[in-house]
């Protein structure tokens, strides 16, 4: 068919990467830690979906297992930081 | 020619608009993550990406790979089972954290310890002193 | 059987997310996801989780049904308040909740239920009291809210987990 796939594929990952300046910004900005954590949270999801796209362009299901090991990564650290902000340690 | 241009229409065109809505929405919530002013009411943003905008791509992932594999590719359903069960955990933790740390602070943007309900504390907007929140 | 197998639902779903992993029904990686499967029920079993029954699988799934709907419907209402150009005039608070429920496992997913869905956030529960803190992005009027929470998703948990 055409090239409207590719294009869209194009576009959405543009959009994805704007997503994550944003992402960016806000953990590097804060003002408090818990946004910073939270910038990190949303920095990964937007990673992940990216990486989904990049498997889409190029045709290759590799991407897939790199995008659950960035969810996988995602979730322990952002729990790990979460559990530091209210306790002041992570294993107790 | 790349094997993405050899997908017929009638996959391409729906691949196409569920990618483009999918990083539509991861955008408009990060953009959130900026415009909201509280923690509290930024904590809402990241689940447009979490929920209809990692759905929509990964519905459009499993067509692609679907079609161009002529199988049936289910396995982006791990993801969406994953991001499901683990967005909730995280996103509550984070709340929680906040709470805490503000309660300790005794910042007056947030409901008191165990307030009952229907008391005046428990309905504490915080619609234009959020700024002083932000300072600290 | 139930010393053998202590989870039949938990080792099914285990079992095909093996088989999603690997993308393959052949003889050997069923017998090989059905053994780890086995494994981690036993090893889930050492661990007593507080144990509920399902009851009323249908309305499990209309509440499913109808928790994908509200989804849907708060991703475009939250994106519209995000992309809105004034901020001030809109109303974001707590609100706090008696709730009835408590089963943990139907607490555990009315908080997926309200944190997945943009708009609404599980900020606090307090088990003793049964008094459930959340944050909503736009809080025009807090009693409708109560009703929601309790008639739209508590009442068919309810329902079925107890």
């Amino acid at each position: 068919m055409t090239a409207l796939l590719p294009a869209a594929i194009l576009v959405a990952q543009l959009m994805l990467g704007l997503a994550m300046a944003c992402a960016t910004f806000r953990v590097l900005r804060g003002p408090r830690a818990q946004d910073r954590v939270l910038g990190l949270d949303t920095l990964y999801v937007n990673g992940m979906l990216l990486m989904l796209t990049f498997g889409m362009r190029f045709g290759s299901t590799h991407y897939f297992e790199a995008a659950l090991v960035i969810g996988l990564l995602g979730f322990v650290s952002t729990t790990a930081l979460a559990k530091f902000l209210m306790r002041g340690e992570v294993i107790e | 020619m790349t094997p993405l241009e050899q997908l017929p229409i009638w996959a391409a065109l729906p691949a196409a608009l569920l990618v483009v809505v999918g990083a539509a929405m991861a955008l408009i919530g990060s953009v959130g993550l900026l415009r909201l002013r509280s923690f509290y009411e930024r904590v809402h943003a990241p689940t447009l990406a979490t929920s209809m905008g990692m759905a929509c791509v990964l519905l459009a992932s499993m067509i692609v790979f679907s079609v161009l594999q002529t199988r049936l590719v289910l396995h982006e359903l791990l993801i969406a089972f994953f991001m499901i069960v683990t967005t909730p955990v995280t996103l509550m933790l984070l709340a929680r954290a906040a709470l805490y740390r503000d309660r300790t602070e005794e910042s007056d943007q947030v409901p008191l310890l165990s307030t009952p309900s229907g008391s005046p504390e428990a309905e504490m907007a915080a619609p234009d002193g959020a700024e002083a929140v932000e300072e600290r | 059987m139930r010393r053998l197998l202590p989870y039949p639902v938990i080792w099914a779903c285990l079992l095909l997310l093996w088989v999603l992993l690997n993308e393959s029904l052949s003889p050997g990686s069923l017998l090989l996801g059905a053994l780890v499967a086995l494994f981690a029920c036993w090893g889930l079993a050492l661990l007593r989780p507080p144990a509920s029954r399902l009851r009323q699988p249908a309305v499990a799934m209309r509440l499913l049904g109808m928790v994908l709907a509200d989804i849907f419907r708060s991703n475009i209402a939250v994106a519209r308040i995000i992309l809105s150009p004034q901020q001030h005039g809109r109303r974001a608070g707590f609100v706090s909740i008696s709730l009835e429920l408590r089963d943990p496992n139907g607490l555990a997913v009315l908080a997926c239920i309200l944190t997945a869905a943009p708009g609404t956030a599980w900020v606090d529960f307090d088990s003793a009291e049964g008094t459930l803190l959340l944050h909503i992005l736009d809080l025009v009027d807090k009693e409708s809210w109560i009703g929601i929470v309790k008639n739209r998703y508590e009442r068919p948990l309810m329902e079925i987990f107890q």
